[in-house]
């Protein structure tokens, strides 16, 4: 058996597995629900001044009869009485005392409303404060969340402000509405953040109604931007975690991963590139609570597989694989392979390679099958055909260098090889 | 004891003779098979089609809820595939080449999709097709079966006027009167007609036989182009005695009383004899057990390696309780007071040929009814100076027979296959009609 617990900047937690804020952490029925299903801990939905929320709140993005491949929101942060919520944080910290609570803050945009807030807060015994930079609805208006994030210099200042009054672990949430999330990371670091977490939400439409013409979610005929997150988000959270995790100066602090996790498997890749704690939203949210069974299993099973004892043996470990285009090696060439005893002639390879590739594939015409073959002399090793193959292993790819040596673009350059030779 | 009718209580009969392959109850469901198709590229499932209706394009527009489309592209290929994804043997046609088979998958279901798609173009009458200008050509049609509804269809569509002879009060051919009740309401074979029809430029006069009421020669100086689509229908003798008792009825007869008079109507035996074992020898004792005999048994002079209906339609005799006897042959039917009494039959052996012969062991079965179901004869007395083989029209591979101007498809040329063969020789047969009509212009 795995050691799965987490140990956040002192925060500890059974299971490196947290809900992140939003509707699942909203309310103390949910967050106890929660932990007796065993969530190692939970960011508690954003508290801030007051505010109203509007119908219809989510859409989605459905692919080939997959629902919620892709999840939208126009909700703001909690719009709950800040005093409610701050009795149910002090009894869910006294009822599971090894839980994570870190509660999750978006002030009004002033030294003194952090600091007020702060201090109520941390007067409930939590953990660790997540500061909101993210939310990119609603309350950009006025000047809080995605404004703050995509600024380093006012998430500087803010993560000052948080700094003068905050005893606790502070963990800063950054908004990927930026080109680069680094400026912002490197900013709340600069200011003193003791760690950050990543992504919040990514402004998006997620389709417009053919019937009434109306954008999703319809609000009384109008739309409006709305937070992207679900599976459909994981790539361009894993691209963002990667750009911290290789920072120089961001890498100092641990982070917590978030965007798109669903399964142990994503939650071992957002490990794999740095990620401490993980955090989850939409699937728990699409499933319930009970996904934190499978979550915990499956990664303590490929733990073991892999003999890891503990989760910091190989958090990271995927960081240095990810180098710049000009470092690969241009030697390095595959081909495809078609297993013809697993082919079942569906053709997908052939007519993706046609179409959308290199005309590397044969077909020999048969009634009702045809034979589908590779021309190795054609075939550039892109992995489309792979890709598109229904069926397991039966394309793979067989490498076959061009050169012994390994050569990047930098020296292929210098050395003025010749181009297009294929 | 005589044959009696009325066995069932009504519910009975309803029970007994609803669809035997119900369609989609919800969009869902459909949405999850169709999901599941690969959209294969030159798709098997397409190139096993006898139409070679664009299967994965159609299952495709299912998905991205574009019915109509979805229902345009079978129906350009198939103008029965309504009625074909009811009484089409997919397991040896489109589905049995699904390439999940080849991963030991159930196969996509193309027929239940295509019935998905099409069936509310046909309840709703949605209008995808329409008419070339009139072209001022006339080309007569025998038969409003699949072959003769095909040929019209597409003959219109191309600005054709058409006028169909058919010799029975409906249209639809063997799909109306023979196909077995559980697979098609004769409700639907008339809005299939109605819809097919609705197109325009085509006019049916029923009640008109060739042969009887109207002359080929007459047909042949009055319009353009003739297209032979009157089917087989004379069932086969078998040639011993006892043949002409009372109890002895044809398949065909006795299915087309099913379908014709209701199913009260229609007298079954106590213990019934089914000689054969095609695809109406399935029916007409699945049926005759529906009807409510107490015992039916298949009598088949080969073995099952040798059967020619399918192992999907075996198993629908077998569900339905039927006994078979394979390796025996009827020799003589044994009656008493002119009606059925005994079936004695010749147990056989296959030869090296696997061809059966005779052991000389006698069988009898007691039964009071014997249905025949040992293939049908085409028929060509309707039009006497036709070239064929053993009753079969002989056609060239323009689809012309031996007289100028006079074409012919379906079972009347291939001697009984399945609808969507017949629907694909009316699909031809227009092709070379147009193509005779326009280059005699020229
Ligand atoms: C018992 C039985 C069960 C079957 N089950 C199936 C099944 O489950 N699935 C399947 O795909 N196929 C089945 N078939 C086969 C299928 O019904 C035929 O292949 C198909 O109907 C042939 O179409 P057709 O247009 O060539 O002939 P038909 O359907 O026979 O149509 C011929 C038409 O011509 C008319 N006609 C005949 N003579 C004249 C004349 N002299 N003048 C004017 N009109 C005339 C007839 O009344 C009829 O309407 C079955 C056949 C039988 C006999
Ligand atoms: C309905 C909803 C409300 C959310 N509210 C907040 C919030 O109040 N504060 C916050 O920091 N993030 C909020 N988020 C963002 C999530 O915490 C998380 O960053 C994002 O959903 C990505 O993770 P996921 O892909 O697992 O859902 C919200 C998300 C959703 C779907
Ligand atoms: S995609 Fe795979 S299964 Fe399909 S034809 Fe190509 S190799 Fe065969
Ligand atoms: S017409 Fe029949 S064989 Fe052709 S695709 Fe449809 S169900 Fe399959
Ligand atoms: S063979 Fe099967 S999977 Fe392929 S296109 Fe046809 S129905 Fe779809």
């Amino acid at each position: 058996m795995a050691d799965l617990s987490t140990n956040f900047l002192g925060i500890k937690s059974p299971n490196p597995f947290w809900l992140a804020s939003a509707p699942p952490t909203d309310k103390q029925v949910n967050v106890l629900r929660a932990f007796e299903a065993g969530w190692g801990g939970v960011v508690w939905k954003t508290l801030g001044s007051q505010v109203k929320n509007v119908s219809s709140r989510y859409s989605s993005v459905d692919y080939n009869g997959y629902r919620i491949m892709g999840l939208n929101n126009i909700e703001l942060i909690s719009d709950r009485p800040l005093d409610i919520n701050l009795k149910e944080i002090k009894e869910c910290i006294r009822l599971f005392p090894d839980r994570a609570m870190i509660v999750s803050l978006m002030a009004d945009n002033n030294r003194e409303s952090w600091h007020e807030l702060i201090k109520q807060v941390e007067d409930t015994g939590a953990h660790g404060l997540e500061l909101n930079f993210g939310c990119p609805h609603g309350m950009t208006e006025r000047g809080m969340g995605a404004a703050v994030g995509q600024d380093p210099e006012i998430a500087k200042m803010v993560v000052e402000w948080v700094m003068e009054a905050a005893h606790i672990p502070v963990i800063t949430k950054l908004t990927p509405n930026v080109h680069s999330v680094v400026p912002t990371g490197r900013a709340a670091v600069a200011g003193g953040t003791h760690a950050l977490s990543l992504i919040n939400t990514i402004q998006s439409v997620t389709g417009v109604d053919l019937d009434t013409f109306v954008p999703n979610p319809n609000v009384g005929g109008k739309s409006t931007f709305g937070g992207y997150c679900g599976p459909a988000v994981k790539p361009i959270a894993l691209k963002f975690l990667t750009t911290i995790s290789q920072d120089p100066l961001t890498s100092k602090v641990p982070v917590s991963g978030i965007g798109g996790i669903s399964t142990w498997r994503d939650a071992v890749e957002f490990m794999l590139l740095g990620a401490t704690s993980l955090q989850v939203c939409t699937a728990a949210m699409r499933y319930g609570f009970r996904i934190i069974e499978d979550l915990c299993e499956g990664l303590n099973n490929w733990m073991d597989e892999k003999g890891f004892a503990t989760i910091y043996d190989f958090i990271g470990k995927s960081v240095p694989t990810l180098t710049h285009w000009e470092e690969l090696d241009i030697n390095y060439h595959i081909v495809a392979n078609i297993n013809q005893d697993k082919c079942i002639h569906c053709g997908l390879c052939y007519i993706s390679c046609e179409d959308g590739s290199h005309q590397a594939i044969s077909l020999s015409y048969g009634k009702p099958y045809n034979t589908y073959a590779i021309k190795e002399d054609e075939c550039v090793g892109c992995n489309l055909c792979k890709l598109v193959c229904p069926v397991d292993n039966c394309i793979t790819m067989k490498e076959q260098r061009h050169g012994d040596e390994y050569l990047n673009w930098k020296e292929f350059q210098r050395r003025g090889l010749p181009l297009n030779d294929h | 004891m005589a044959l009696r009718n009325n066995r069932l209580t009504n519910e009975e009969y309803d029970e007994h003779f609803s669809d035997i392959h119900p369609p989609f109850e919800t969009h869902n469901a459909a949405l999850v098979e169709a999901n599941r198709c690969l959209f294969c590229y030159d798709a098997p499932c397409t190139k096993s089609c006898p139409t070679s209706i664009n299967v994965p394009k159609f299952i495709k527009q299912i998905t991205t809820e574009n019915l109509k489309g979805a229902a345009y592209t079978i129906f350009s290929a198939n103008i029965m595939g309504g009625g074909c994804s009811k009484v089409c043997p997919v397991e040896k046609l489109c589905e049995g080449a699904c390439v999940y088979n080849l991963m030991e998958e159930a196969p996509i279901p193309i027929a239940k999709l295509q019935r998905y798609a099409t069936e509310r173009a046909i309840h709703e009458k949605w209008p995808l097709f329409t008419r070339q200008a009139s072209n001022g050509k006339k080309v007569a049609v025998i038969g409003a079966g699949p072959a003769g509804l095909s040929c019209a269809h597409a003959l219109s569509r191309e600005g054709v006027e058409v006028t169909i002879y058919e010799k029975e009060g409906k249209g639809g051919g063997l799909m109306t009167y023979g196909i077995a009740a559980y697979k098609v309401t004769p409700q639907f074979c008339q809005e299939e007609v109605d819809y097919i029809t609705s197109l325009g430029g085509i006019h049916v006069l029923y009640n008109m036989q060739l042969g009887k009421d109207v002359l080929l020669e007459t047909l042949q100086q009055e319009y353009d182009a003739v297209y032979l689509a009157f089917g087989v229908g004379m069932a086969r003798q078998l040639a011993i005695s006892g043949e002409q008792l009372n109890g002895v009825v044809d398949a065909i007869r006795f299915i087309y009383e099913i379908r014709t008079k209701g199913y009260p109507e229609v007298p079954v035996g106590e213990s019934v004899a089914v000689i054969g074992l095609g695809m109406t020898a399935i029916d007409a004792a699945t049926q005759a057990m529906r009807l409510g005999a107490k015992e039916v048994t298949l009598v088949y002079r080969r073995t099952e390696a040798e059967m020619p209906c399918t192992a999907a339609e075996l198993n629908i005799a077998k569900l339905d309780g039927c006994n078979i006897i394979w390796l025996a042959a009827p020799k003589e039917i044994v009656g008493e007071n002119g009606h059925v009494k005994t079936l004695v039959c010749e147990v056989m052996r296959l030869d090296e040929r696997k061809l059966p012969v005779g052991t000389g062991e006698l069988i009898s079965l007691n039964v009071d009814m014997v249905i025949k179901a040992t293939g049908q004869l085409p028929y060509t007395m309707a039009a006497p100076k036709i070239d064929n083989e053993h009753g079969r029209v002989l056609i060239n591979e323009h689809a012309a027979t031996n007289l100028p101007g006079v074409f012919a498809g379906g079972d009347c040329v291939n001697g009984g296959k399945e609808v969507v063969d017949a629907v694909q020789a009316g699909k031809e047969g227009a092709k070379a009609i147009l193509k005779y009509l326009f280059r005699e212009v020229e």
